[in-house]
């Protein structure tokens, strides 16, 4: 289905998401039309699902960014989904994963400071439904996050 | 900042949903003109709030199969250096994140392979020879969601 110069070109846009397509063909050697076509292509068949903005939230005043990993109480048969939709409703959730492992559910969440992470930890955290185990860990400092695929 | 109005919060919203929209689209949905709209991006860049983009590839469509995530605590404290160790980790291509953190883990890297047996190869030769490399606990991702977090 993919062919070496659908990855080529992928593997440049994930380099770079920002360069011109004139750029992005240059690089690629081919016409920017051909890039275009191709990208094109590989939304249509869902490869390519679209590009998101990223954002600092040190830089918006949230200081304090804390990864949380819950493990649920199973006997509940609808604790993933009870769990999921209450975390959804809090606005400091920046991601919900899921796993298979050791941990069920992880919770990126984001404080502006100590003082306001206590207070969403003790009000939304603590109440969400199911938890049967908790714990922290809180960010230092992102090295890598890129996350490109090595394509 | 606190000098954000309501106006660039939905910007923001609007440009982590579809980063691709020009300034004209993304206007036009807030009855905001293109070159008022550009202005307003433009400081959100130079504010070092928007950060730039993240492209949001189909993983498994590319033959990436699996997702780990790992906790890893170091076995050397003192012995093997911080930056040795982040710098070997940052180099290894299947290795998509790494974030320093406090608790029960040192580090918490983010992994893709093609499958378990491919996680495996990266895990035995890449990781686990990773300098000062101590415990390491695997959990294998089953679904993720992003949201948008605070942007009122």
């Amino acid at each position: 289905m993919l062919d070496d110069t659908d990855r080529r070109l992928l593997r440049h846009l994930q380099a770079d998401p920002l360069a011109p397509i004139s750029e992005l063909a240059d690089r690629c050697a081919m016409q920017p039309a051909t890039a275009t076509r191709r990208l094109d292509k590989l939304t249509r068949q869902g490869v390519l699902k679209g590009q998101h903005a990223t954002i600092d939230w040190a830089a918006l005043d949230y200081a304090v960014e804390v990864s949380l990993r819950f493990t649920l109480d199973k006997t509940q048969a609808n604790a993933f989904d009870d769990f999921q939709a209450a975390a959804r409703k809090i606005p400091e959730v920046i991601a919900i994963q899921t796993f298979l492992g050791v941990v069920d559910v992880r919770l990126s969440v984001v404080a502006r400071d100590m003082a306001h992470y206590q207070t969403l930890y003790r009000n939304h955290i603590l109440t969400l439904p199911h938890i049967a185990e908790l714990e922290a860990l809180m960010h230092v400092a992102t090295i890598k996050s890129s996350e490109t695929l090595p394509i | 900042m606190t000098d954000l109005d309501s106006t660039d919060f939905a910007i923001l919203k609007s440009l982590t949903q579809d980063a691709t929209q020009s300034a004209g689209a993304v206007g036009k949905s807030l009855g905001l003109s293109q070159p008022a709209t550009w202005r307003r991006i433009r400081k959100l860049e130079e504010d070092g709030i928007l950060t730039g983009r993240r492209v949001d590839l189909d993983a498994e469509k590319l033959g990436f199969g699996v997702t780990v995530f790992l906790g890893v605590k170091l076995a050397t404290k003192g012995r093997v250096s911080l930056e040795d160790f982040e710098r070997a980790v940052t180099a290894i291509p299947e290795v998509q994140t790494v974030q320093h953190v406090l608790g029960l883990y040192d580090y918490r890297l983010r992994v893709v392979a093609r499958d378990l047996s491919d996680f495996e190869r990266v895990l035995r030769r890449r990781i686990m020879t990773l300098p000062g490399v101590g415990n390491v606990e695997a959990n294998v991702l089953l679904s993720e969601e992003r949201l948008a977090g605070p942007l009122e």
